[in-house]
């Protein structure tokens, strides 16, 4: 389980079918804001599978910069997103 | 007269009424599979005997009857009440509870404006909104302009929503992408340290409770 202020990085992986992690979230490092507790797992429940195992969900913060780069509006504004604990690696 | 327009020119447009409204056009179109399915659902849930047509009228008009009253009236007694503010921090589906609003299975976060920090809440994947506080969320914040806008240059958004920020104040962007929902708790305008809670209701604006907007000033 990840802790709060924890470095995480948004796993780059793009599988097939129903999943919650935004793309364009997708390799960018924020920090854990608040985990939530487990919850089920929407890869499975979009197919009806209501007994798979539960996944630690997290708040993440991510900022302008980290997201949009050069682009980014005003870099230190924040995005906060629900990621699940399977999409996170730690980041350095 | 309600109808008595001899006074000034008509203008008869195709698809309007006489008085200048639009017709809707009838739903003469054949079902689509899901209306279908939604039907035969209903109608063997009070076939079997596990619902009755009143009480599904009945939750209709609830779900209908949710509106950002409901959220208004969480937010100023978080204004009036700091104890009730700490439990609505804290955790703000128990918070709304309290007053009768509940959230079922989904969870509520309250996330607070402050001098330094502004907080708009999105969903970038499809519409997740706090409809126990706010009813059905505005058409534009379907839109793909709002979702994908407002993560890329949201203060932009916010201007064209007549928000101008200082660049001193943080934007705190909120993406509803799993099972959390959101609501904005504003700071309470200056000049209203005498108004009772019913009084300060009537100032928060749904807006101001999605981030696009503050409250209204006495």
């Amino acid at each position: 389980m990840a802790s709060p202020a924890d470095k995480v990085r948004v796993k780059t992986m793009m599988p097939p079918g129903h999943v919650r992690a935004p793309a364009y979230l997708r390799g960018k490092i924020g920090v854990i804001e608040r985990p939530l507790g487990e919850f089920g797992n929407p890869e499975l429940l979009a197919y009806g599978h209501t007994d798979g195992p539960k996944k630690p969900l997290y708040r993440v913060r991510f900022t302008m910069a980290e997201i949009w780069g050069d682009a980014a509006e005003t870099p230190t504004d924040t995005i906060d997103a629900e990621i699940y604990g399977h999409w996170l690696e730690p980041a350095p | 007269m309600p109808h008595d327009h001899h006074d000034h020119d008509h203008f008869h447009h195709d698809g309007m009424s006489p008085s200048g409204h639009p017709y809707r056009a009838d739903n003469d179109e054949p079902l689509s599979y899901w209306q279908c399915m939604e039907i035969a659902v209903r109608e063997l849930l009070i076939e079997k005997g596990h619902v009755t047509p009143a009480e599904i009228a009945a939750q209709i008009e609830a779900m209908d009857a949710r509106s950002p009253a409901n959220g208004a009236a969480v937010v100023a007694r978080a204004w009036t009440d700091p104890a009730f503010k700490a439990r609505l921090l804290a955790d703000a589906s128990a918070a709304s509870a309290e007053m009768g609003f509940d959230i079922g299975g989904l969870r509520l976060i309250a996330v607070e404006n402050t001098g330094d920090v502004h907080n708009v809440i999105v969903c970038t994947l499809c519409s997740c909104y706090p409809r126990n506080l706010l009813g059905l969320p505005p058409d534009w914040y379907k839109t793909r302009a709002y979702r994908a806008r407002t993560v890329k240059e949201p203060r932009k958004v916010l201007a064209e929503f007549g928000l101008e920020l200082p660049e001193t104040t943080q934007v705190r962007v909120h993406d509803s992408t799993a099972d959390m929902r959101y609501i904005v708790l504003p700071a309470r305008p200056a000049g209203t340290e005498g108004m009772d809670e019913t009084a300060l209701a009537a100032l928060v604006t749904r807006d101001s409770m999605i981030g696009t907007g503050l409250p209204k000033t006495p």
